[in-house]
């Protein structure tokens, strides 16, 4: 059964003043898999910072069918602060933070075992008593997906979950999402739409103005109306987006 | 040794003793918490900001702590809603309230008629003429600290680390904002009589940087802080007794000596 997990209306928001998002409309599905695309400054994370509630809307409507603490957050690695006297058992347990108050007193063996049990499955058991500091990037973005699926969420938000990582992992990842996807809804944000829309069912793109395509494919016509910024590789006499996984693949993979 | 028996016999002697506790409790914990929110600079506006409240219990006639705890406490809000309001940059913020105490204090000063007596020891520190009356003040608040760090150490912990997290996953962000901001600024007054408004800053970042080249474990480094901020308390007062010289700075000299220490030792 598809369940309606929340709903944006004509929302307007943005700081100080400054509209990053205008007259937005989105709805997410229980089953959805979104690619977020958009040029930097277009008010992606805006977007997914209003619907996290870290935001107020200036006007229109952000209603959450699920509790927010079913929403799994993984923020943009920048946003981190690297050298903070944190343990990544301790990074992954802040994600069960409805106990977290007065936890102190808590038993937690059950929080515990469910942080461990998540390392393991992204197979950095290993790492558990390292600081956050001393992670290569991959290592870091698996912790914070640990994090965020903590309280295993019925929404999954991911900001640029590949920054910092190398080929390998990105398409672990990406699989491993796709994967996740039948359990969660997912909305992935990401600047490289020819990786993602391999994975992803549906793209929005976010450019001051929101367009949901209902596929993951999206032609030159609909991109130059809609005025997103996206590169186009075109050959023959159509012209198409090459959704591509890897660069080697440029001339053999594309989307009729 | 006799000589150390000698000394804790007279009753300045044990009050600096349990001063250098105290504030090592106090500076150990909240300083751990301040380096690693990386709010040292704030830290630095509220200490400053509090000349005012101490020239203006001189002018007033009351304790200047008194006053200083006034004005930190609403140096430490003003900063944090000014910040959270995102008018003022920051940093321009800080620096405001930081000038501003500061003037405060000169024109109340400078008003008082007469000879403003101790004022140095306000700015410097002088851990030998701390009254009975302060160390009680300052036992509360290393007991409320204590008390809060571990019945919301997570909470607290998480916040830190990240503020936006926290707020998703519907933690009481600007509540224990401002609660820590109060606990800052509590901090700051009762440990001035240590080493002063100026020297302050070296309580709360100094054995802080020394654990944190030990440990990267947030509850270990607030420990381990308070073990370092002592022993330099301690070593420091006795230095500054036998050789004469001013406390507060002799207290700081000894603590950066630790932490050159530490980290040499650390090297091998």
């Amino acid at each position: 059964m598809k369940k309606k997990l929340l709903e944006i209306k004509d929302l307007s928001a943005g700081y100080d003043g400054n509209l990053a998002l205008e007259n937005v409309n989105l709805e997410v599905f229980s089953d959805d898999f979104i690619g977020i695309i958009g040029p930097n400054g277009g008010g992606k994370t805006t977007l997914i910072k209003t619907i996290l509630g870290l935001i107020k809307p200036i006007s229109g409507e952000m209603i959450l069918h699920i509790s927010k603490t079913n929403i799994g957050y993984l923020p943009q690695v920048n946003q981190i602060d690297k050298r903070f006297p944190i343990s990544v058992i301790d990074v992954v347990r802040s994600g069960k933070s409805d106990t977290a108050l007065f936890s102190s007193f808590h038993k937690n063996t059950k929080e515990k075992e469910k942080a461990e049990s998540l390392l393991a499955e992204m197979g950095i058991s290993a790492i558990r008593n390292k600081a956050i500091g001393e992670l290569s990037g991959g290592q870091m973005q698996r912790v914070f997906l640990c994090r965020a699926l903590m309280n295993n969420p019925e929404l999954l938000i991911l900001d640029e979950p590949s920054t910092y990582v190398d080929n390998n992992f990105e398409g672990e990842l990406y699989l491993k999402l796709k994967e996740m996807n039948e359990q969660m809804a997912i909305l992935l944000i990401s600047h490289d739409v020819g990786t993602i829309s391999f994975f992803v069912k549906t793209i929005a793109c976010v450019n001051r103005h929101l367009h949901h395509h209902p596929s993951n494919i999206i032609t030159e016509e609909q991109l130059t109306s809609y005025n997103c910024p996206l590169q186009i590789i075109t050959h023959g006499n159509i012209p198409h987006t090459v959704l591509k996984l890897h660069d080697e693949h440029e001339n053999h993979e594309h989307t009729h | 040794m006799n000589i150390l028996i000698e000394l804790f016999s007279y009753d300045f002697f044990v009050n600096a003793f349990l001063a250098s506790l105290l504030a090592a409790i106090s500076c150990g914990i909240i300083g751990t918490y301040v380096v690693s929110r990386r709010i040292v600079f704030i830290s630095g506006g509220i200490t400053h900001a509090s000349f005012g409240g101490i020239g203006m219990g001189y002018y007033l006639g009351i304790n200047p702590l008194v006053g200083a705890g006034i004005f930190s406490v609403l140096s430490g809000m003003g900063i944090q809603l000014f910040s959270s309001k995102g008018k003022v940059r920051e940093d321009s913020s800080i620096a405001i309230w930081w000038s501003l105490g500061m003037a405060i204090g000169i024109i109340f000063v400078y008003m008082t008629p007469g000879y403003a007596p101790n004022l140095m020891s306000y700015l410097f520190g002088s851990i030998l003429t701390v009254s009975t009356g302060e160390i009680w003040l300052m036992l509360a608040l290393a007991l409320v600290i204590i008390l809060f760090f571990t019945l919301f150490y997570r909470t607290i912990l998480y916040i830190s680390f990240d503020e936006d997290f926290a707020r998703t996953s519907n933690l009481p962000v600007n509540l224990f904002n401002y609660l820590l901001m109060i606990l800052i600024s509590l901090t700051i007054v009762l440990n001035i009589r240590v080493v002063g408004i100026i020297l302050i800053l070296s309580l709360l970042t100094i054995p802080q940087a020394t654990a944190n080249v030990l440990t990267r474990e947030f509850g270990r480094m607030m420990v381990y802080s308070v073990g370092f901020a002592f022993l330099a308390s301690f070593i420091g007062l006795l230095i500054s007794y036998f050789a004469d010289i001013p406390s507060g700075a002799t207290i700081i000299f000894t603590q950066v000596v630790i932490f050159g220490l530490v980290k040499l030792i650390k090297a091998f």
